[in-house]
């Protein structure tokens, strides 16, 4: 029943919308209209936000499991939709009082609070969609 | 008669929420819609005309033209904006997919071009959830 020590990768598959805002801080209302152009509207836009983990390891020997999909989906929910979920991120978040809510910023943030609840023997990576034609990998 | 359909795409933040409530009664109703700050969508409208198709050029309607009917009348007014604030035709609306639909439609009913008619729209607030009109009838 071994299985050779092979790697495989299991995903799963969520989403959430939220609100967000490109913008920096740093710069003034024209320079922030001028580089980010409309994703910087004051009074935000929103996204239909799709999330695939990738779990990558050795499937256990007892169970045949890398990771157990029902314990990913509650970690995934508690550490990313509980938190994201029908938010605005730049105000409803801790996350992005000091970091731009860019997709690759989202997904680096969402990488470090999954990767503190998986197990170090497995490698993760996220990636996001913003839109059907808009997504995002990390670590790339 | 052939209907012909277009594809347009846009992203918005909105809420549910009804100012003639308490917050607490919003939050009974719309539950997470009704986030103070605001959520949002990427949504798809489907345009669908129909009619006859033109002897000369075997068109019902220029797809191409269609195309920029509706980013003209709609998608201008209502992409990477929030529906509650920035949109004239919703002002003093309930910001639902079904209203949404409605004033989409009485923004492009004017400016269908003779000799066809819109049909119907379809709006996808997610994958899973869309409304469809035809019309008041």
């Amino acid at each position: 029943m071994s299985g050779n020590e092979r790697k495989v990768a299991v995903f799963r598959k969520e989403h959430f919308n939220a609100a967000h805002r490109i913008f920096n801080p740093a710069w003034d209302d024209g320079k922030n209209a001028e580089v980010f152009g409309k994703c910087s509207n004051p009074h935000y836009h929103g996204h239909n936000y799709e999330l695939i983990v990738k779990v990558t390891g050795v499937p256990d020997p007892e169970t045949g499991y890398v990771m157990d999909m029902k314990v990913l989906s509650r970690i995934t929910a508690e550490e990313v939709l509980e938190k994201f979920d029908h938010k605005n991120l730049n105000l409803d978040t801790v996350y992005f009082r000091d970091l731009n809510p860019t997709a690759e910023h989202i997904a680096m943030v969402i990488y470090d609070l999954l990767r503190a609840r998986i197990d170090t023997r497995l490698d993760l990576q996220v990636r996001l969609y913003e839109t059907e034609r808009n997504f995002v990998e990390y670590p790339a | 008669m052939v209907y012909l359909t277009r594809l347009e795409h846009f992203n918005a933040a909105h809420k549910l929420y009804n100012p003639g409530w308490s917050k607490e009664k919003n939050e009974t109703v719309f539950g997470k819609c009704a986030n103070e700050n605001w959520h949002g969508h990427n949504y798809d409208l489907y345009v669908t005309i129909k009619g006859d198709p033109d002897p000369d050029t075997g068109f019902l309607f220029d797809a191409k033209q269609l195309g920029e009917i509706i980013r003209e009348r709609v998608i201008e007014k209502l992409d990477h904006k929030n529906l509650n604030l920035d949109v004239d035709f919703m002002q003093g609306k309930l910001c639902s997919t079904e209203n949404l639909v409605i004033g989409i439609w009485q923004q492009l009913l004017p400016h269908i071009p003779a000799g066809v008619q819109l049909h119907g729209l379809r709006l996808y607030e997610t994958p899973r959830i869309f409304v469809e009109y035809f019309g008041q009838d």
